[in-house]
């Protein structure tokens, strides 16, 4: 069967690409887009390591289709610092220690941004839930839930 | 050497100690760091693996023809292609490897041995051509019974998985091949005397179930052998060295012509020291003559890549009225999976090595089944017989009415104490972790009813080795170093913050990165808690050359004996009372002046790292459980730990909560459940059920530093005592709640509301509490 001509939006710049019915969209990010930053732990939607945006919505790239995503918005681990500026999600992680080996890292972040993006003052109990579907095995989370409380804490003021 | 290297903790410290922002960070929140499935090579093959579906079955025959003829495959490989390996043991990681059985385990010979093994690999032009191909090849099984449970495996009539394995360590020897790999003993004094002396002997059997290392990141690696038999491979590892001699060996190739890069790595916990994609894409690569990358699924991590052993255990220990341990006793059977090695041995060292005892026996058995062979696991042995144990001192504890910390300091191991396994202890921060834990408003917090808490200790011996690191100092006066050993959660800060004080230069100045195999001489891997130890140990050495070089080079500029210049400060100067004049220089100074004193500036530490000193914890909890549906709520955790010295706050700290929420579900919910069939039926996440972040509360940390006098910093190895001590603190604070003592791990909830229903419990009303 021919391939999927596609097009859509990858982090503000539009994109086009080929692709077979049954390649995700993380297939397409990382091998047909060469964006190796949303991470491949599962491919069954557990572990989150491979979260990205879809028109503002926060999903598992690995659960999704290439061909669906056609004129659709996708923002992605690479779209998160601005220029020069690490976004403040980011750059908490840094000062928190929120990682170890940082393969969780970039879905942990596209998801606490989403999360902010919804509710920019979140309570813990919030914050552990919305976030349960991301799994770090390094950490015990307990610095990567501080690192989002000071986030919102810091971006509310 | 390590004596020399003492004289550095005399330096003013400004970075070791603090909470600097780690210099590889920004790649790993911006998505550029590139892990193990993120490198690609152009013409790169797709590889796969075909799998046993059999838990037990003789490979009668593999006909690969129809998968070497479809269009878009170049290589296929199988046993034929891999020589077979003499039997020999040699040290990998804190487990033993033997090549006989390696080869095997990388690719069926004879057997299959479990579910997954696996018995070809091809190389194709895409995935879906691989995949069409694997289906093409046609194996010919002759299945066997087969054997699951570590028990039952050790029954005379068990199925038989080697037909050349004979017990080692018992006399006379066996005259009839079994299941069982070794049986090992540690004994000092006599227990029969001392238990004869005990007024209280409590005696229980532990079964704990097989745990995955958990790893988020798959194994993957990409490998390019040229037609002069020079191999490249990249691959995430927790060492690329032992990835090297690995491939050399199985390849027959030259281990000088064999270059490894570590990637970044996506977490390990000891399950990435060994070999498996490595040697089959080196194989198909060199067969094929194009690159191969090969990444493994979650249900092949799952069903392929070593989990740690589950156990039967046996304790016995033994006290008088007022709580001294007079006697102790213990059996451990652990399985191996399909290949002998199980990590017994730490097991049986680790047992009781808290306490100060007498009289101490341990007896451990290693014994192979059809499950995969097991890799190390975070302290590989010690969480399951320490488990075991912990939970037997806590039952003396609350049958004789004293305090779990005031039982625990009676009998602590100190300075001088002699252990079980061998050595006696050098200043150890036991007894300081426990008064850590008792001065916590955590350890008086009243509590609800159906509410628990637990103590519980725990031990790892930790290692040193050989470790080789760099410093450069470049024409600006920055500092470039390279270290040989994989970062999983830290190193490259640590180091740079080590480098930054003895050579006085600005951290941020200070640029560490991970070299591969052709850039250092040999490191042993990222494991046994080593790698900030020894790697820091291998900085100062290389250090304190490049302050001895900047000596001899300011004597020269200033004309006067190398004796009368020190280096102090990060600066160069001439001492009180010298001969002649000199500005004090600093390491940049001097590096201006590089090509006019004798050329570039580094220095190479190469050491075998001794003087490994042991870490001891102590962790404590609060939980919850629900009478109606068994589950296990964790509602408070403190862990208080012996650091040496804190090299980096923030990541240690990190590696105590990291531990302890490995260990939470271990406790709890993690297993690996098998059917009637030997196949594993709980091969993914939503299965196998590691703890996610509603599952956890913020998880406290208390660093004790009782400094390591053989380190420079005084640092001891953290990373793995964090995993030993939870799931006896754990089944402690149930017991407590529930008044219900459990001894099979895990405690899920199924097992729980049975042990409920049992002591006729049916929710709230009428359950007895403890608090």
């Amino acid at each position: 069967m021919a391939k999927h001509h596609v097009t859509a939006t990858v982090n503000g710049d539009e994109v086009e690409f080929l692709c077979e019915t049954e390649e995700t969209l993380l297939d397409v990010l990382r091998d047909g887009l060469n964006l190796t930053g949303s991470k491949e732990g599962c491919s069954s939607g557990d572990c989150g390591a491979c979260s990205v945006t879809l028109d503002g919505r926060l999903v598992c790239s690995c659960l999704v289709l290439g061909c669906e995503v056609g004129g659709r918005r996708i923002e992605t681990i690479e779209g998160m610092a601005r220029g020069e500026r690490l976004h403040p999600l980011q750059q908490k992680f840094l000062e928190h220690a929120a990682l170890q080996c940082g393969i969780c890292t970039p879905g942990f972040l596209v998801a606490a941004k989403a999360l902010l993006e919804r509710d920019p003052d979140p309570d813990e109990t919030e914050v552990r839930y919305w976030l349960a579907g991301n799994l770090c095995r390094c950490t015990g989370y307990d610095k990567i839930i501080k690192a989002v409380m000071a986030t919102a804490a810091e971006m509310r003021s | 050497m390590a004596e020399t290297l003492t004289t550095a903790r005399d330096l003013p410290q400004t970075y070791v100690g603090t909470r600097t922002v780690r210099p590889d960070g920004v790649d790993k929140v911006t998505g550029r760091a590139r892990f193990g499935a993120d490198f690609n090579l152009p013409g790169q093959l797709v590889g796969r693996v075909l799998r046993s579906p059999h838990a037990h079955a003789r490979v009668v025959s593999i006909d690969t023809s129809k998968a070497e003829q479809l269009p878009g495959v170049k290589a296929v490989v199988t046993r034929a292609d891999f020589a077979d390996q003499p039997s020999e043991f040699i040290p990998a990681g804190e487990m033993m490897i033997n090549y006989k059985d390696m080869v095997r385990n990388i690719m069926a010979r004879e057997k299959v041995l479990y579910e997954g093994h696996p018995v070809a690999a091809v190389a194709a032009t895409s995935t879906a051509v691989a995949k069409r191909a694997i289906k093409l090849i046609e194996v010919k099984y002759e299945v066997l019974p087969h054997v699951i449970d570590v028990v039952a495996a050790m029954k005379p009539d068990a199925p038989l998985l080697h037909d050349d394995l004979y017990t080692v360590g018992v006399e006379p020897k066996p005259d009839k091949p079994s299941n069982v790999a070794k049986r090992i003993e540690i004994s000092q004094g006599d227990i029969e005397a001392g238990f004869a002396k005990a007024d209280l002997i409590v005696e229980r059997e532990f079964n704990t179930a097989a745990v995955h290392q958990g790893y988020i990141e798959p194994h993957a690696a990409l490998a390019s052998v040229s037609e002069d038999g020079s191999a490249e491979v990249w691959c995430t590892t927790q060492g690329h060295y032992i990835v090297r001699a690995h491939c050399a060996r199985l390849l027959g190739l030259d281990i000088g012509k064999v270059r490894v890069t570590a990637s970044e790595i996506g977490g390990g916990f000891g399950g990435k020291t060994v070999v498996y994609l490595e040697p089959l894409a080196v194989a198909l690569s060199k067969k094929a003559k194009r690159p191969v990358k090969m990444v493994m699924s979650r249900e092949e991590v799952f069903k392929c890549s070593g989990p740690t052993s589950g156990a039967n255990v046996r304790v016995k220990l033994g006290a008088t009225k007022s709580g001294q341990f007079v006697a102790a006793f213990a059996e451990l059977k652990y399985q191996a999976g399909a290949f002998q090695g199980s990590p017994v041995q730490p097991g049986v060292m680790c047992a009781f090595a808290p306490y100060d005892i007498e009289n101490v026996k341990v007896i451990g058995y290693d014994v192979v089944s059809n499950r995969p062979k097991v890799a190390a696991y975070r302290a590989p042995g010690a969480p399951i017989s320490e488990f075991a144990v912990e939970s037997v001192v806590d039952e003396i504890a609350k049958k004789l009415e004293i305090d779990p910390v005031e039982l625990r300091l009676q009998n602590a191991a100190r300075e001088g104490t002699k252990a079980a396994y061998g050595p006696k202890f050098g200043p150890i921060g036991l007894v300081d972790t426990l008064h850590a834990v008792e001065k916590t408003n955590h350890y008086t917090t009243p509590l609800e009813p159906w509410q628990g808490r637990g103590v519980a200790s725990g031990f790892w011996f930790n290692i040193g080795g050989e470790t080789c690191a760099s410093l450069t100092v470049n024409e600006d006066g920055t500092v470039s170093l390279m270290a040989g050993t994989p970062d999983i959660g830290g190193l490259r800060a640590s180091l740079a913050m080590v480098a930054a004080d003895e050579l006085g230069v600005p951290y941020e100045k200070v640029r560490p990165i991970i070299g591969d195999t052709g850039s250092l001489g040999f490191n042993f891997l990222t494991g046994g808690s080593r790698s900030t130890f020894s790697g820091s140990m291998a900085v100062v050495e290389a250090a304190r050359q490049i302050k001895a070089d900047l000596c001899r080079r300011a004597a020269k500029l200033w004309e006067m004996p190398v004796e009368q210049v020190t280096f102090e400060n990060g600066h160069v100067k001439p001492v009180e009372g010298a001969s002649g004049k000199g500005k004090p220089m600093s390491v940049a100074d001097m590096a201006k002046l590089a090509g006019k004193t004798g050329g570039p500036i580094g220095g190479y530490g190469r050491i075998n790292a001794q003087g490994a000193a042991p870490s001891f914890g102590t962790h404590l909890v609060d939980l919850e459980v629900d009478p109606e549906t068994g589950r296990v709520t964790i509602l408070r955790y403190t862990v208080a730990q012996d650091a040496g010295k804190a090299v980096h706050p923030s990541y240690v700290e990190g590696q105590f909560q990291g531990g302890a929420a490995q260990g939470i579900g271990w406790a709890l919910n993690e297993e690996y459940v098998y059917g009637a069939d030997g196949r594993l039926q709980n091969a993914g996440f939503l299965d196998y059920r590691m703890p996610v972040a509603s599952d956890l509360p913020m998880i406290d940390a208390i660093i004790v530093e009782v400094p390591n006098p053989r380190h420079p910093y005084g640092v001891r190895g953290i990373g793995e005592t964090p995993i030993v001590p939870p799931m006896a603190a754990i089944a402690n604070a149930i017991e407590q709640a529930t008044g219900v003592r459990f001894t099979e791990l895990p405690m899920s909830p199924p097992k729980i509301l049975k042990a409920l229903r049992e002591r006729g419990v049916n929710g709230r009303g009428n359950g007895k509490t403890h608090g």
